[in-house]
């Protein structure tokens, strides 16, 4: 039996729930470790009058502060742009930006230390608005465009247009592991650094080029990340860099773990977006044209905004093909912490715009809106390529919306919610269907590469090290079956050692869903070569010991543990002893793999090109319930149906699926960040932000995957999963809007996410007082 | 001292000042608080604000802690004690990482003084299973995938086993109210649903076997 395709625990399950797990910040503190924090800068936006911390050096316990000018460098970033300061120089860009680091011997210190410092600073005109920053042409990075066919001459002749703006919040990630990182002090000025990252080379590159140490000389180690959600893609490197500063300047080590609060304030999160949307369809729902601008809020430095912004625009066509379409990017650059990566990566904010606008057509024509999805789907043959012009293979779309219609009996359903409406003085209820599908593979071309060792040992076990960082996804899991499989043994011999950067170098991030697709394929890749080489050893052993059989490499195979000739199945040799024959044979037991996504092709300026592998999809139906006098919206049942591929575990990707879809539930309706007048973040615990608890889960939640064994491009013909299902919560936006058309008497409702209840009830009542009436006829009960 | 000092939770004592100074002015019964108020904040015996030694009973075992009186019990488990299963996330009592037992219900460390649990019976994560015998709790959510990066996981797995103990029938809305406080962003909330009612399941058969 293969250890792929099957259902088993997630490789740290039981240290999991043991809490034998270690995190960063429960490791041991070492022999002289310091801890390390800063003071940040208190002002959204202005210039450093004066910086005084004299007064905090002779306090008891504080052992050093550090400021810019003790780093070699200062500047960096993750993108080309490298815009980012470490610690502030002469001007405050966003609140939470570092002015001093402080290292102490407890934290009591570190608290005297931050009163004791004196830092004053003049204000300047701070940005916390797209629309401030659109006026003042604030933007980071050139404004970029996805084009295709004559948008002009399709609007001029469109038979209907709609228009308006959709907004969608920031949200935090959340993870419940603050950020963290350990730096020691080792031999030749070299240090090595824990640090919760989703990407260890980067924390490595930044360190080292901020300190002014060559790469060689630093390592870093991620064991697990207890969740990362893309919060830890670039923004990991802040706490460890300073960590690393500490150490690397006073030898000694150096600890530092943020606070939930002091996370939440100081790190960026999910770009808020505003984006001016414009439609053209027929009165048979046909879309003609699609005028997007797309606007999203970057903070105070580009960090991963340019990427997020070309998902976001490469998405914005989700699963429909539109033969005229306009689609730009604009990142505005604000006085809040640099937004950054969060699972969907853009993604859900294009997705979001197009399906709002499909739900506003089929409210507009009172047609079904799954029909009018269905018409506008890429086809299979035809009407297939994308607006960047990537074709749309394999594409099971078609079959995935003909299916959940079925499943969710949308139609009868959609008839019930409008009789209930009809009915009820107390509640509104409202369906809706999304569709999703997602790019797989970093837009940058070069990121889509991986390397892995596997180590073979004499009594047969197997560590396998990848770039890959486990946050939870389960990637870990899924190498361990994969490598099981392609060696022919059981997933308990193998083991996945925590990411190094000595193991593995120049690895991108875990992230984009590729983690498990390009990590455990260099591991596939290393396993072929041994087990070609211990082909070559079975072929020779199974020859010595059974008579009249010639070696023949050929017709070995390795299955259950065993290595046995097909022509002479009953002679087998155990994997244990092969292994030995082969080290008494001199042959290597290790491999080092390598992996490179093929023909991908992306051209940023132009933004064209096939930049993904392939493309996981899915869609849902979702139901709402609203209590009308509170505003307060519940979930009543949603069905997502994806394809994901042959799933490697599918234990796994349910939790994937599950989780991501409940995520993005959090992003429309319930999570929303608060600001002050000055810029300063409200809502930083989870008493003020509103993350999804189990009463905000389905109360029917169904979720399944069709077969589908055909891409075989990708590892085992999986897919990934990790963010696309997160996409398919747009159904629960949609059906929102689909409750509030019930009472927005002839007009199509609006409403920007999240549609939390205060929201909802200001619409509602905005509704009310337009129609003093009784819920006429619903604009969607078609 | 187990009994003395019983009563003065970090919530408690904020409540105790706040109404104190609020009641100052107010009626004959509010003057009452006052005095209930005072007598438990200023009450005998004094700790602090020094380091003052504290005998914990941790799952099974005497363990003598040195920490100040403000000192929480996660912090101590986790500071004083290597037991770093206890998460701390929120450190305010609002999502239920860092849920252990004191004579046996579920707890917020984090909201808890070290200097209350003295003297009581403390269990956590890693003193849940028995030797290599995991809870069925522990075993079900293995089983069930009821974890993912694993960092809210023993506070779900706390809570959900503390429930197993005061109810050993619980129904699907039982599950659900028990472990409402308990944030997990990964959301595994279904899972963790199925693993709880699955272990619930499973100890009753196994009782049932063994009776």
């Amino acid at each position: 039996m293969t250890a792929v395709e099957r259902k088993i625990p997630h490789d740290s399950a039981r240290e999991h729930v043991t809490g034998e797990a270690v995190y960063v910040d429960d490791m041991p503190p070492s022999r002289g470790e310091l801890i390390v924090d800063f003071l940040w800068s208190p002002v959204a936006h202005g210039r450093i009058r004066r910086l005084d911390v004299e007064p905090a050096r002779n306090i008891a316990g504080v052992v050093a502060l550090f400021t810019h000018g003790d780093l070699a460098h200062n500047r960096f970033g993750p993108s080309q742009i490298q815009d980012e300061l470490l610690i502030a120089e002469d001007e405050v860009r966003f609140i939470g930006q570092p002015v001093v680091v402080i290292a102490a011997e407890n934290r009591e210190a570190v608290r005297a230390a931050k009163a004791a410092i004196r830092l004053d600073i003049d204000p300047l005109p701070p940005v916390f608005t797209i629309d401030e920053a659109k006026a003042r042409r604030d933007f980071i990075g050139p404004v970029r465009k996805i084009a295709r066919g004559d948008v002009a001459t399709a609007f001029a002749h469109a038979e209907h247009v709609l228009q308006g703006v959709f907004k969608t919040g920031g949200v935090d990630q959340f993870y419940l592991e603050s950020q963290a990182a350990i730096a020691w002090p080792g031999e030749k000025g070299a240090l090595t650094v824990h640090s919760s990252t989703q990407n260890p080379t980067e924390v490595q590159d930044v360190v080292a080029h901020l300190l002014g140490l060559p790469a060689h000389k630093v390592v870093v180690i991620t064991k697990r990340l207890g969740g990362g959600f893309g919060g830890k893609e670039c923004q990991a490197t802040h706490p460890a860099a300073m960590a690393a500063l500490v150490a690397h300047k006073l030898k000694r080590p150096a600890r530092i773990a943020y606070s939930k609060d002091d996370d939440m304030r100081v790190t960026g999160g999910r770009h808020p977006f505003q984006n001016d949307y414009r439609v053209a369809f027929t009165s048979e729902g046909i879309i003609t044209a699609v005028k997007v601008d797309l606007y999203s809020d970057g903070g105070a430095f580009a960090d991963l905004s340019q990427a997020v912004m070309a998902r976001a625009m490469t998405h914005t066509d989700n699963a429909y093909w539109i033969p005229n379409i306009e689609i730009t990017g604009t990142v505005c650059r604000t006085n809040f912490p640099p937004n950054t990566a969060f699972r969907g990566f853009g993604g859900p904010q294009g997705v979001s715009t197009m399906e709002n606008m499909i739900e506003e057509i089929s409210l507009f024509l009172h047609k079904d809106p799954l029909e009018i999805r269905m018409r506008n789907c890429y086809g299979i043959e035809e009407r297939n390529t994308t607006p960047y012009g990537q074709i749309v293979a394999n594409n099971q779309l078609p079959r995935l919306m003909r299916d959940i219609g079925e499943r969710a009996d949308f139609r009868r359903r959609t008839a019930a919610v409008a009789d209930f409406n009809a009915k009820s003085k107390t509640h509104l209820r409202g369906i809706a269907c999304s569709a999703v599908k997602f790019g797989i593979s970093f837009n940058t071309k070069f990121l889509n590469q991986a390397n892995a060792l596997v180590n073979v040992y004499l009594d047969g076990t197997v560590q396998v090290s990848t770039g890959a960082t486990e946050m939870g996804q389960g990637v870990n899991t899924k190498i361990k079956q994969v490598v099981a499989a392609e060696l022919g043994i059981d997933a308990g011999l193998v083991i996945v050692m925590a990411t190094s950067t000595e193991k593995n170098n120049n690895t991108s991030a875990t992230a984009a869903s590729s983690g498990a697709d390009m990590n455990g394929s260099a591991a596939a890749d290393a396993c072929r070569r041994i087990r070609a080489r211990l082909v070559e050893v079975a072929a020779r052993e199974l020859a010595a010991r059974t008579e009249d059989l010639q070696p023949s490499p050929s017709t070995i195979a390795i299955a259950n543990g065993m290595a046995f000739d097909r022509r002479r199945p009953q002679h087998g040799i155990a994997w244990r002893d092969l292994v030995r024959a082969a080290y008494l044979q001199r042959v290597s037991l290790g491999e080092r793999g390598f992996y490179a996504t093929a023909g991908l092709d992306w051209n940023a300026e132009k933004s064209s090109g096939s930049p993904f592998l392939y493309f996981t999809n899915g869609c849902a139906v979702s139901e709402v319930l609203i209590d009308r006098f509170t505003g307060s919206a519940r979930v009543l049942r949603s069905d997502l149906l994806m394809d994901i591929g042959k799933s490697i575990n599918p234990g796994i990707d349910r939790g994937q699926i599950t989780g991501a879809f409940f995520q993005g539930l959090g992003w429309l309706t319930n999570e929303e960040k608060r600001y002050a007048p000055t810029g300063e973040l409200l809502t930083y615990s989870p008493t003020t932000y509103k993350v999804p608890n189990i009463q905000d889960l389905p109360q029917v939640f169904n979720v399944d995957w069709i077969e589908n064994d055909t891409n075989t491009l990708n590892l085992r013909s999986s897919k990934a999963v990790g963010e696309p299902p997160l996409l398919l919560a747009i159904s629960v936006y949609c059906a929102i809007k689909n409750a509030l058309s019930f009472v927005s008497g002839s007009e199509i409702p609006k409403i920007d996410a999240p549609c939390t209840g205060e929201e909802i009830l200001m619409r509602l009542t905005e509704y009310a007082r337009k129609n003093a009436r009784k819920p006429q006829e619903s604009a969607a009960s078609a | 001292m187990s009994d003395s000092t019983k009563g003065v939770s970090r919530r408690g004592f904020l409540k105790g000042a706040g109404s104190a100074a609020a009641a100052t002015a107010l009626l004959d019964s509010a003057v009452l608080t006052v005095r209930e108020a005072t007598a438990q904040i200023t009450g005998p015996p004094v700790y602090g604000p020094g380091r003052t030694e504290l005998a914990l009973h941790v799952n099974g075992s005497e363990r003598t802690v040195l920490v100040e009186p403000r000192t929480t019990l996660a912090a101590a488990l986790r500071d004083e004690l290597d037991l770093t299963g206890t998460k701390v996330v929120c450190d305010r009592g609002a999502c239920s990482g860092c849920t252990v037992w004191i004579d046996g219900l579920p707890v917020a460390s984090c909201m808890t003084l070290a200097i209350d649990a003295a003297g009581r019976k403390i269990t956590t994560i890693e003193g849940l299973a028995t030797g290599d015998k995991l809870h069925p709790v522990q075993e079900a959510f293995i089983e069930k995938d009821a974890m993912q990066c694993g960092f809210c996981t023993p506070g779900m797995v706390m809570t959900a086993a503390a429930l197993l103990e005061r109810n050993p029938d619980p129904t699907l809305d039982d599950v659900k109210e028990a472990v409402s406080g308990n944030l997990c962003r990964c959301a595994v909330y279904p899972q963790v649903f199925e693993a709880t009612l699955a272990a619930a399941k499973k100890r009753k058969a196994s009782q049932i076997a063994g009776s």
